[in-house]
C-alpha cells in the first residue's frame, strides 16, 4: 500500500496493532482538516505488526499524553520532508480527564463538575494517583 | 492565601513555628486573647464531629474571634444537592478562616481551589487530618522535647486511621525515627504508605502483637476501631476488642513512654490507665486547641 510521505507534521510510528483507532480519537483528529493517514496492522519487523498515524499539519499537541496511552509509540517530527526530530513521549506529570478515579470515597465519586487529575508518583512503575484522594490509578 | 489541606503542605520549619507560637500561647494566654477580634471562622461539619469542631471554636473564641457554620449535612444545603465549591464560595463571603470537615477523601481540596478565604481541612473520609498531627506533634514535642530519634508504635486501625497515616507522614521527616506498627492484618497500614517508608529507607515493623512491641516504644498512638469505616459489622465485632491497653501490658514499658490516642476511644485503653502518668491523651485534646489557635493565627497571617 503506498502511502504519501509528509513534508510538514508528525509521523506516530509503533503504535501497537489495534490502538491507532484510539491514539486517533484521542488526539481528536477527526476534527482537522489537513491530511491524516491511519495505517493499520502495517508490518513491522521490531513488532511483526503495527499502526501507523502520519498527520499532514504542524501540530501544537502535548503529544506526552500518548506516553500514557502507549509508552512503546514514536513521534517523528517531520519539516520540509526531513526528519527533524525522533522521541519516545515521557510520561506527563498530570492527566486531566483522562482516566477516572475509582475510589468510592473520592469527592470525585459525588461531585461531577470536578475534574479528573492524576499526578505521576512513581516514573518507574508508571504509577499514577488520584490529587485529591491519593489513590492509585486503576488501569 | 494558604490552607492546610495535608500536613505535607507544612514545612518542618513551619511546623517548628507553629508549635513556638502553640507554647507561647499556653505561656501567655493573655496576649492572644484578642488577637482575631472582629475575625470569623466558619466550621463547615458535612460529618459529625463534636470534638474537632468545638477544639476549633474554642480556639477561634479564645482568640477574641467568632465562630458561625453547621454540625451535619443534613443542615446544609449540600442535603440540596450544592456541591462543595459552591458551599466554600458564598461562606467565604461572610467568614474569614473555614475549617471543613467531609466524608468524601479531596472534599477540602476543591475547596481551596475554590474558596476565597483559607481552608483548613478538619478531616476527609479516612485520608488526612492534618490539625489531629499538629496536636499530636505538639504533644510529643512538650512531652519529649525532640521528635528525631523516636520509637514510635502506632496501634489498631492502621488501615482506615487517617490520624495515623498523616502522623507517619509527618514523623517520617525527622531523624532517626522508626515506626512499630502493631494491628491485626485486617487493618494493616495501606500498601502506598509502606512503599514511601522503604522509598524512603525509614525504618518499620509490623506485627500483630502489642506485647511484643511494648518494650521498645518511646511513643505509643492507640488509635479506635472506627466502625464507620467498616462495610460488614461482622468484621468490626470480630475486630473491635483486637488491642485494648491495659495496666498489665504496660508493665514491659518504659517508664518515659507517652501514650498518645486521638480519642474519642471506646474500649481501647482502660480507663485504669487514666491515671498512668504516661497517659497523655486527655492533655492532647488541650494540646489540640492551642495549636489550632496558633495556625488559625498563621493562615489569617495575624502577627
Amino acid at each position: 500500500m503506498k502511502i504519501d510521505s509528509i513534508s510538514n507534521g508528525v509521523v506516530i510510528d509503533h503504535i501497537r496493532a489495534g490502538k491507532g483507532m484510539e491514539l486517533y480519537h484521542f488526539l481528536n483528529l477527526d476534527n482537522m482538516d489537513c491530511s491524516i493517514a491511519l495505517i493499520k496492522n502495517a508490518p513491522s519487523q521490531k513488532m511483526g505488526k503495527k499502526d501507523i498515524i502520519k498527520i499532514d499539519t504542524e501540530l501544537d499537541l502535548d503529544l506526552d499524553i500518548l506516553g500514557y496511552i502507549d509508552p512503546n509509540v514514536t513521534i517523528n517530527v517531520i519539516k520540509n520532508g526531513e526528519r527533524v526530530e525522533k522521541f519516545h513521549p515521557q510520561l506527563p506529570q498530570r492527566l486531566t480527564n483522562i482516566i477516572q478515579c475509582k475510589n468510592p470515597r473520592c469527592i470525585t465519586s459525588v461531585e461531577q463538575e470536578i475534574p479528573h487529575i492524576f499526578k505521576l508518583t512513581d516514573r518507574e512503575k508508571g504509577e499514577y494517583r488520584c490529587i485529591y484522594c491519593e489513590s492509585k490509578a486503576k488501569n | 492565601m494558604r490552607s492546610l489541606i495535608d500536613i505535607i503542605d507544612l514545612t518542618v520549619e513551619e511546623i517548628d513555628e507553629l508549635i513556638a507560637t502553640a507554647n507561647d500561647i499556653i505561656a501567655n494566654p493573655d496576649k492572644y486573647a484578642e488577637k482575631c477580634k472582629r475575625k470569623k471562622l466558619a466550621t463547615l461539619f458535612f460529618e459529625p464531629s463534636t470534638r474537632t469542631r468545638l477544639s476549633f471554636e474554642a480556639a477561634m473564641l479564645e482568640l477574641g474571634g467568632s465562630v458561625l457554620g453547621f454540625s451535619a449535612a443534613n443542615n446544609s444545603s449540600a442535603a440540596k444537592g450544592e456541591s462543595v465549591s459552591d458551599t466554600v464560595r458564598t461562606v467565604g463571603c461572610y467568614a474569614d478562616i473555614i475549617a471543613m470537615r467531609h466524608p468524601k477523601e479531596g472534599a477540602p481540596m476543591i475547596a481551596s481551589m475554590r474558596s476565597p478565604v483559607p481552608i483548613i481541612n478538619a478531616g476527609d473520609g479516612g485520608h488526612n487530618h492534618p490539625t489531629q498531627t499538629l496536636a499530636d506533634l505538639l504533644t510529643i514535642q512538650r512531652e519529649k522535647g525532640r521528635f528525631d530519634h523516636l520509637t514510635v508504635g502506632l496501634c489498631g486501625d492502621l488501615k482506615f486511621g487517617r490520624t495515623v497515616h498523616s502522623l507517619i507522614h509527618a514523623l517520617s521527616r525527622y531523624e532517626g525515627v522508626q515506626f512499630v506498627m502493631i494491628s491485626p492484618d485486617e487493618l494493616k497500614v495501606p500498601e502506598y504508605i509502606i512503599q514511601e517508608l522503604e522509598k524512603e529507607g525509614i525504618p518499620y515493623t509490623e506485627t500483630r502483637s502489642l506485647e511484643e512491641a511494648m518494650p521498645t516504644l518511646d511513643i505509643l498512638y492507640m488509635t479506635r476501631v472506627q466502625r464507620e469505616r467498616f462495610f460488614n459489622e461482622a468484621d468490626y465485632i470480630r475486630l473491635k476488642d483486637s488491642y485494648i491497653l491495659t495496666p498489665d501490658k504496660l508493665e514491659t514499658a518504659k517508664k518515659e513512654l507517652s501514650i498518645l490516642h486521638p480519642l474519642p476511644r471506646v474500649n481501647e485503653i482502660s480507663v485504669a490507665v487514666d491515671d498512668d502518668p504516661r497517659a497523655c491523651y486527655f492533655k492532647q485534646v488541650m494540646n489540640g486547641k492551642y495549636i489550632r489557635m496558633a495556625l488559625i493565627l498563621k493562615l489569617l497571617e495575624v502577627a
